[in-house]
């Protein structure tokens, strides 16, 4: 695939007139391609993700929810096909991930605090602007947090609420989930899903989390990107109507049932689908 | 509340027992007194050769050594394994080299390190930081190829660059693995040494010690010097478990 019809395709976008700028698409995805060994992940994939929404992925397993996000994160090189945030790559931009695997994927040798602060650190933040910008997050999200731990001191959800707030102290346009709540029992991630609705309502970030869990993924989207067993389409991309904050009552909601029924039902499709 | 406080003494139990067997035995004479002296003369020797007597000398004679070569082991063996074990290709290019020295009795090295350096003090520590630099660079090349994929691309996702993923995730950690080959390094160094300073024209040291006793047939001050070997053997690897306690606080969590 030659880079000059994709520029000039992605000039003609960013010069397309829209109704106002927030309503742009904040993630363009053209042309992606995906394969391991050989299976055919993604053939010429395109998708755009709406800004300042939750788009929770949700698919039949092996399906490439993650390897997804992790191409969109520059963890994984796609093949050929281009995404772009504004027009911009990825390394002009600043943006958070979460990994599901929180226990590996913070450091154990610094306190959460330093941990949080890490990021701003290889930014070149000076010490004390680090120190002050880390305690305005904590302040901020209101976090009952001892941030003078350990990791491993703490409790698992409390370890991804630090993973949480590594992310979010680059004050990132875009922020990137991995089933982030999956290794947590139920009761911490009941109250995980609420610290990130929070969170995305306090800061407004393009967030776009994976998740394994329907409900979870209904629960806490604008909008629920369906992906079909692979070669991956967008089997649908369904928009959640409901309003934050969603609470307990949501979950009986009918417009709420109805929404997640339709998600099931897609989904159900895509997986009998051979 | 009580079995808490027992088990602070369980440990205390195998030491009354041994003694207490050992006393039995030679109050009872069941092995030659001349080949088992009682433990009170064994810890009067002790006692005698640590308190100004030759014992205490050759004890730190010993130390000397061993914590020479352990230094030098861990100074030549620390940065080339974090070098060897960030690329996995030189890794494995130089695998089988390091595991057959590694696996080549170093007591087998003293001729050529007698011929190499004479038989001064030089030999006994080279021969014994010869054998504790594999040892230690293998654990430390494998601590840094063992970092948690996860952990380095959440360091490269925040924007660290390649060196500061080096320093920053890597070379920590590798340190747990690190303490195991510093901790098996000085073991190995301290049986080099006091083999070392049994047979190649020792003047001094514990090896010296026990092996001068057994040709006077001095058999409490025998097992003073063992004892007395046993007892740094023990005393170094707790020094290094509570170093890397207080300093990788982390490890095994």
């Amino acid at each position: 695939m030659s880079a000059a019809p994709q520029a000039l395709r992605v000039a003609q976008l960013a010069a397309a007139p829209s109704p106002s700028p927030a309503r742009r698409p904040h993630v363009t995805i053209r042309g992606l391609c995906k394969r391991f060994d050989n299976a055919v992940i993604y053939d010429n994939f395109d998708l755009d993700i709406p800004r300042g929404e939750l788009i929770s992925v949700f698919g039949p397993n092996g399906c490439g929810k993650s390897t997804l996000i992790n191409m969109i994160a520059g963890l994984i090189p796609p093949d050929a096909g281009q995404i772009l945030f504004d027009g911009m790559r990825l390394d002009e931009i600043k943006f958070g991930y979460v990994f599901q695997n929180y226990r590996e994927a913070l450091f154990p040798w610094l306190r959460a605090f330093d941990n949080v602060a890490y990021p701003l650190k290889m930014m070149n933040v000076p010490a004390a602007e680090r120190r002050a910008r880390a305690e305005k997050l904590v302040a901020h999200l209101g976090v009952k947090l001892d941030l003078n731990l350990y990791p491993y001191q703490m409790s698992g959800g409390q370890q991804q609420l630090v993973s949480i707030m590594r992310a979010l102290i680059v004050e990132p346009e875009i922020l990137f989930l991995d089933e982030p709540f999956s290794a947590l029992d139920y009761e911490m991630t009941l109250f995980m899903r609420e610290q990130l609705q929070r969170i995305f309502m306090e800061t407004g970030t393009t967030t776009v989390l994976v998740s394994h869990d329907l409900e979870e993924a209904v629960f806490l989207a604008d909008r629920v990107l369906l992906l079909s067993r692979h070669p991956a389409r967008v089997a649908d991309f369904v928009p959640v109507a409901a309003a934050r904050p969603r609470t307990d009552a949501t979950l009986s909601d009918p417009e709420f049932v109805r929404t997640k029924a339709h998600c099931l039902e897609v989904f159900q499709r895509e997986v009998r689908r051979a | 509340m009580t079995s808490e406080k027992l088990k602070g003494f369980l440990p205390v139990i195998g030491i009354v027992g041994l003694l207490a067997i050992w006393s039995v035995t030679t109050w009872r004479q069941w092995v030659d007194p001349v080949l088992l002296p009682s433990p009170l003369a064994t810890f009067k020797a002790l006692w005698a050769g640590m308190d100004g007597g030759a014992l205490g000398f050759d004890f730190i004679k010993t130390v000397y050594r061993t914590a020479a070569s352990t230094a030098i082991a861990a100074v030549i063996a620390i940065p080339l394994g974090i070098v060897l074990g960030s690329s996995e290709r030189v890794y494995r290019s130089l695998e089988f080299v390091i595991d057959f020295f590694r696996s080549t009795p170093a007591s087998a090295m003293f001729p050529l390190f007698l011929i190499l350096f004479g038989v001064g003090d030089e030999t006994k520590i080279s021969v014994a930081a010869f054998g504790a630099v594999l040892v230690i660079l293998f654990n430390v090349a494998y601590g840094v190829m063992n970092a948690r994929k996860t952990r380095l691309l959440a360091a490269k996702v925040m924007g660290a660059s390649r060196l500061r993923v080096l320093f920053d995730v890597m070379l920590l950690e590798s340190l747990p693995q690190t303490f195991v080959g510093l901790r098996n390094g000085v073991s190995l160094a301290l049986v080099i040494i006091v083999v070392a300073e049994m047979f190649i024209g020792s003047q001094d040291g514990l090896g010296h010690s026990v092996f001068e006793a057994q040709q006077l047939f001095d058999m409490p001050r025998m097992y003073a010097a063992i004892f007395a070997a046993g007892v740094l053997g023990y005393g170094l690897n707790l020094l290094f478990l509570l170093v890397e306690r207080r300093f990788v606080h982390w490890s095994g969590k």
